[in-house]
């Protein structure tokens, strides 16, 4: 079981003045159960390509096959496409429609089919997930701040139980303990259920934590793919990308940089925090 | 350049009849006194309260209880309004929210148009704010070609022609890739450092507060704790419980220590990170 993306173009107002070659030949092999970071530039494809990976978005030419099924053949179901790979949006405006927070995240489950009483059981479940108790359920989602908003947006998906679930850029917006704890209870449906996590993320801090695989993205092209820290050994070209690496490769290069002999490849608080540890005692 | 005294709002829901429903007390009793030429940053979970004070400053909101001045303006005067507004300008998160012109200068010349600042001036004003935020070169663009950064820039120029002594910036770069982010950052210190404008900044990133003045920390509405980033920062455990968090550096330094490594508190740079830890090393 996996999702298959073969040589996937995707352009913009094609035939226009304003055409813009979104994805160029992209080739992509997501295996069941992975925790994928999805990385690049302002305007560099992510969303785009993540909207393909749930069918939102037809491509220009290319295919996409999942469980080995062609999406784009005559007998494949979008719907069910869209009921197994779940896609929070990155803006969650355009997420939220209903007049109180359960029935937005009852919406979901109901459109599969769930009867009420089940819908709203999951939707709970949901609202729990992302720390919103039972005193948001009745409040209008637009009433909310931001990041309460982006909260409810994600319970929406997460209601579905999807076997993929895409996030782009769920933690923007979210206060530091509020995205702890959501990529934590996100890392532990992955670990228990199995389900494969795409992370589109501008945060280096949370893909070098969370993630076992890392793709690069730049001007619609896939530059690296390889784990966090293969990817960010790269920092200087990540950094003509604009973008960067954690701070704490960073650190580790200032210090090697001074002629301490660290382990220049760690790339989170923990891995760091060994590495200068054992420097100290080092001889 | 922005006082309260004992600010409090509530968001009221008004049942068919339009009469009060529920309450929800958003700010509540805050006081504070913002000098001008200052970086400000505010901090907060989510909730607590930040985007509604912020609103308060441009008067989109007005106080309940308490009272809000914006240059010794009162925010409840309704005389005042345009006045406050162009004193005090807002920039958003969502950088395609904020942008309405189709040619990047024909935006950024919109809220001085609306001020009926005359023609001759208004180029003036447009090519000032365009060259400020490094955006000069892009003035004939579209702007829905640029990128995040890039609109959050020109979003901070439309509110310079203004020619407020004040921006309120309510996480600017949540949507940012770590350059545009940079680039927003680096645009408002230069802005108070050079133009002396006094910046309020509201973000999630703790690295952006480094550089600040002073911090205001929120929690249910109530400004809870604030001083220098170092003084905010080296209370590691209590910020924790407000769901916020330090700078990497000194959350690295704060884990050392507790392996019982002696560095000193406060640590809020790489660069500070490593000269303590070399210093500590050569005595060895
Ligand atoms: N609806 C649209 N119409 C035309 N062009 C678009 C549209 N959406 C995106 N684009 C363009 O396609 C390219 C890829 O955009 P996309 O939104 O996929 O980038 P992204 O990597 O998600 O960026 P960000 O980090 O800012 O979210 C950009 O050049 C963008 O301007
Ligand atoms: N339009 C509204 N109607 C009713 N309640 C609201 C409205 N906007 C915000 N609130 C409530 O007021 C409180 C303060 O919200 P505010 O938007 O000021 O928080 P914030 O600190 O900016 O949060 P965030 O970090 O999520 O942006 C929250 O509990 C929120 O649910
Ligand atoms: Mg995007
Ligand atoms: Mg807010």
């Amino acid at each position: 079981m996996s999702i298959k993306v073969k040589n996937v173009n995707y352009t913009y107002a094609e035939g226009t003045a304003y055409e813009i070659h979104a994805l160029k030949d992209i080739n992509l092999e997501i295996p069941d159960g992975q925790f994928i970071g999805l990385i690049g530039h302002t305007g560099s494809g992510k969303s785009t390509l993540v909207q393909h990976l749930n069918g939102l978005v037809k491509a220009t030419s290319g295919r996409i096959y999942f469980n080995e099924r062609d999406i784009y053949g005559e007998n494949f179901s979008m719907k069910e496409l869209r009921s197994k790979v779940g896609l929070v949006f990155q803006y969650p405006e355009h997420q939220l429609f209903e007049v109180d927070v359960l029935s937005d995240v009852c919406f979901g489950p109901r459109n599969l089919g769930c009867s009420q009483a089940e819908a709203e059981k999951k939707a709970r479940e949901a609202l729990h997930m992302v720390g919103l108790g039972a005193e948001y359920e009745k409040r209008s989602p637009f009433e909310l701040s931001g990041g309460q908003k982006r909260r409810v947006a994600i319970a929406g998906v997460l209601a579905m139980e999807p076997q993929v679930l895409i996030l782009d850029e769920p933690t923007a917006g979210l206060d530091p303990k509020g995205r702890d704890e959501i990529l934590d209870q996100i890392e532990s449906l992955q670990k228990e259920r199995g389900i494969t996590v795409v992370l589109v993320s501008h945060s280096m801090e949370d893909v070098a934590r969370y993630v076992d695989r890392i793709i690069v993205m730049d001007h619609g092209e896939v530059r690296f793919d390889g784990t966090p820290k293969e990817v960010f050994r790269h920092y200087k070209e990540l950094e003509k990308m604009g973008l960067a690496a954690p701070q704490m490769t960073y650190l580790m290069q200032g210090l090697r940089e001074k002629g301490a002999d660290v382990d220049a490849d760690a790339t989170t608080i923990e891995e760091a925090a060994d590495a200068v540890e054992h420097w100290l005692k080092s001889k | 350049m922005v006082r309260a005294e004992g600010l409090t709002f509530y968001y009221e829901r008004l049942d068919e009849e339009g009469n009060v429903e529920s309450k929800k007390r958003a700010v509540d009793h805050v006081d504070l006194h913002i000098r001008p030429g200052k970086f400000i940053a505010i901090l907060g979970h989510n909730g607590s309260g930040k985007s509604t004070l912020a609103k308060h400053i441009n008067a989109i909101l007005t106080p309940a209880e308490g009272t809000l001045w914006v240059d010794g303006m009162d925010t409840k005067e309704e005389e005042k309004l345009w006045d406050i507004r162009q004193d005090a300008g807002m920039v958003f998160q969502n950088p395609d929210n904020q942008i309405i012109g189709t040619v990047v200068e024909e935006d950024v010349g919109f809220g001085p148009e609306n001020l009926g600042v005359p023609t001759d001036e208004i180029w003036k004003r447009v090519e000032e704010s365009l060259d400020a935020v490094g955006m000069l070169k892009y003035r004939h663009h579209s702007p829905n070609k640029l990128s995040g950064g890039q609109k959050q820039r020109v979003a901070i120029a439309g509110v310079m022609a203004m020619h407020p002594r004040c921006i309120v910036l309510d996480e600017p770069t949540a949507m940012l890739d770590p350059n545009g982010r940079k680039s927003v950052i680096q645009t408002a210190q230069r802005l108070n450092r050079e133009e002396g404008i006094t910046i309020i900044l509201i973000t999630h990133y703790m690295e952006e507060v480094v550089e600040a003045d002073h911090v205001f920390v929120m929690d249910e509405g109530r400004v809870v704790m604030e001083g220098s980033p170092r003084q905010v920062f080296s209370q590691v455990e209590e910020l924790k419980k407000l769901r916020l968090d330090v700078p990497q550096a000194t959350l690295l330094a704060f884990e050392l220590q507790k392996r019982g490594v002696r560095l000193p508190d406060g640590i809020l740079r790489n660069e500070e990170l490593v000269d303590e830890l070399c210093r500590l090393k050569s005595k060895m």
